[in-house]
């Protein structure tokens, strides 16, 4: 019977959007806040991917006599400043789209760092329990103990702010939240039927882990890496609005609003257009990630 | 429940020593601390004589040992930049911090709950749409630029509130709601998916067939078990505050704990961040620890573990 109803697909006409491996991505595009998170999270990878195509200005060029030109203002040869200038007068929509580039760099690179971290401490964690699990949940208490932004604040006072240590300490301090949900998950795996009959058959613990536990462990993973991304990206602002993120002259969200408080009370879109870049880059990431979470597993609480 | 308590309060002990590593690690993280401690012009001979002074010479074990015991005692070290005690310093802004963070947590809950109730009562109106949206940009927006937002409008713009110092109660608007409103979205959407998944549970619909009145069901029967997460996550949230603090305090110019240890990193003035971070990262560990004890009342499921 069942055969009689595969053989109706032929060969050649099947829709690779229809398959059965593309339900999950069908579901997700019927969520209409996902797909606009989808859509911003594009677009701002867009900008920062083509930032040297896009931008109309060099973000770093200095132009005094340019300084503070408010939004839609035009230079002596008549171009465009779509978002105005700053104190130096650097052109802002040039220096927004490459702020997004460090934001992603920084982004993606951390929740690389974080969420390795997470996933391997989660793990054994689980599997092995007992005294490991207990080691590895009280450093996870410890490590929330601490302030985020203040660790981090320390910590890079401490090393000196550069492009690297800011990546690590982001990295490095943000793996709890994996920790405990790869845990969580790996708990109740161990106990299904499917590993024990792999334990019983005489699997390595290597294998059971990577062969059954990974993959059925993935996708809530995915999901708090997605939604952990609009912290990092957030940390890394903040760090920058501090001083102590990635250096000028580099374009950077948060080192474009310390700039722009300065001249608060003259020139308004200094400060209001990189945070407005964050606010979306960030929503974006959250509708979607909501949205992964609504798909996958939607008890998972994040 | 008493096995209960001992053993969550040796796991607090546990992380509070963890949290001593942690901070004696932030300075020898470049493995010279004499050289973050003293000013970048020092000479070689000066450079010596304080690190024999300090004991930096010392097997890392051993001054680590000398911190914890100093730590204990209350002692971090004076400050290098207003030469006092670093600890007595911390606790001189400790009130100001405290108070910022306490208002911010009462206007989140006072907003977050019957907004989140509301919304999860009118589920799919114009009502809850709005509210719903206003919590996602909430949850979006970073602190710091909320900050300078309301600063450019209601203090630059309008002129009706001061944009920084401490005093008044005006004093104190811009600061509790620039820290607040993350909380205030996050506690929102608990508070409306909580009830909404009791709202549809058979004892409220129970309560209703037997002619209780909505107002009753709501606010009685169903927000007393929606609560229970709601009391967890304010203990976690205070991590989110005091964290928020260091950035609200450093843009309004509030004379508290988190502002004093940024200047303290600027100035590099080591003694002082380690007792700014010490102290703040224990004080959430204390309110943990009593909000899990106070939890176990709520909910005795809990002493089972």
């Amino acid at each position: 019977m069942e055969t009689g109803a595969q053989t109706l697909r032929l060969p050649g006409t099947t829709d690779w959007w229809s398959g059965e491996s593309w339900a999950w991505a069908r579901r997700l595009a019927r969520r209409r806040t996902a797909l606009f998170g989808l859509v911003v999270i594009t677009a701002v990878g867009a900008a920062a991917l083509f930032a040297p195509v896009l931008a109309p200005f060099d973000p770093v060029e200095q132009d005094i006599s340019q300084r503070l030109k408010p939004p839609g203002g035009t230079d002596e040869r008549g171009r465009l400043h779509l978002l105005g200038t700053d104190h130096l007068g650097r052109d802002i929509l040039s220096r927004s789209l490459f702020g997004a580039r460090i934001a992603l760099l920084v982004g993606f690179s951390a929740v690389a760092i974080a969420g390795t971290l997470g996933l391997v401490t989660g793990l054994l964690s689980g599997y092995f329990g007992g005294r490991v699990d207990d080691f590895f949940m009280r450093l996870a208490d410890i490590q929330l103990a601490f302030p985020f932004i203040l660790l981090a604040i320390a910590v890079i006072g401490v090393l000196g702010p550069s492009l690297r240590n800011i990546i690590v300490v982001v990295g490095v301090s943000g793996w709890v939240v994996y920790a405990r949900i790869v845990r969580g998950e790996v708990l109740s795996l161990r106990e299904r039927e499917f590993v024990l009959a792999a334990v019983v058959l005489g699997s390595a613990h290597p294998r059971v882990i990577l062969r059954h536990i990974v993959p059925n462990a993935f996708t809530p993973w995915l999901v708090i890496a997605t939604l952990d991304m609009a912290r990092v990206i957030v940390l890394e602002s903040a760090l920058s609005f501090l001083g102590l993120g990635v250096q000028p002259p580099t374009p950077t969200w948060g080192g474009m609003l310390a700039d722009g408080r300065v001249y608060l009370s003259t020139a308004w879109w200094l400060a209001t257009f990189p945070g407005l870049a964050i606010l979306v880059t960030v929503l974006g990431i959250n509708l979607l990630g909501d949205g992964l979470r609504d798909t996958f597993d939607p008890r998972l609480k994040v | 429940m008493k096995t209960y308590l001992l053993r969550r309060l040796a796991q607090s002990l546990i992380v509070l020593l963890g949290i001593s590593v942690v901070v004696f690690v932030i300075l020898h993280l470049t493995g010279d601390p004499t050289l973050l401690l003293l000013p970048p012009d020092a000479s070689a001979e000066e450079i010596a004589k304080f690190r024999r002074a300090m004991g930096f010479d010392d097997p890392l074990y051993l001054q680590y040992w000398r911190f914890l015991r100093g730590a204990l005692r209350g002692d971090f070290g004076n400050s290098l930049r207003h030469d006092e005690p670093a600890l007595a310093l911390v606790w001189q802004r400790m009130p100001a911090t405290l108070e910022l963070t306490a208002v911010a947590l009462g206007v989140a809950l006072l907003l977050a709950i019957p907004a989140g109730i509301v919304s999860a009562v009118f589920r799919n109106t114009a009502l809850d749409y709005v509210s719903t949206v206003l919590a996602l940009v909430g949850q979006a927006m970073p602190t710091f630029w909320l900050g300078i937002m309301l600063i450019l409008v209601f203090s630059v713009g309008l002129h009706l509130l001061p944009s920084s110092g401490r005093g008044g109660a005006a004093n104190l608007v811009l600061p509790a709601v620039t820290l607040g409103l993350f909380t205030t979205a996050r506690i929102m959407r608990l508070t409306r998916s909580g009830m909404l998944e009791v709202l549809g549970q058979d004892y409220v619909r129970t309560a209703r067939a037997k002619g209780v009145g909505e107002r009753r069901v709501v606010w009685k029967h169903a927000l007393k078990n929606a609560g229970i997460p709601i009391v967890t996550i304010v203990g976690l949230e205070l991590g989110t505050l005091l964290g928020g603090a260091v950035i609200t305090e450093t843009i309004f110019a509030w004379p508290g704990v988190g502002r004093l240890s940024v200047q303290a990193i600027y100035n590099r003035d080591y003694p002082l961040v380690q007792a700014s971070v010490f102290v703040l990262a224990s004080i959430f560990v204390l309110v943990n620890l009593v909000v899990d004890v106070l939890y176990t009342y709520l909910d005795p499921r809990i002493r089972i573990r």
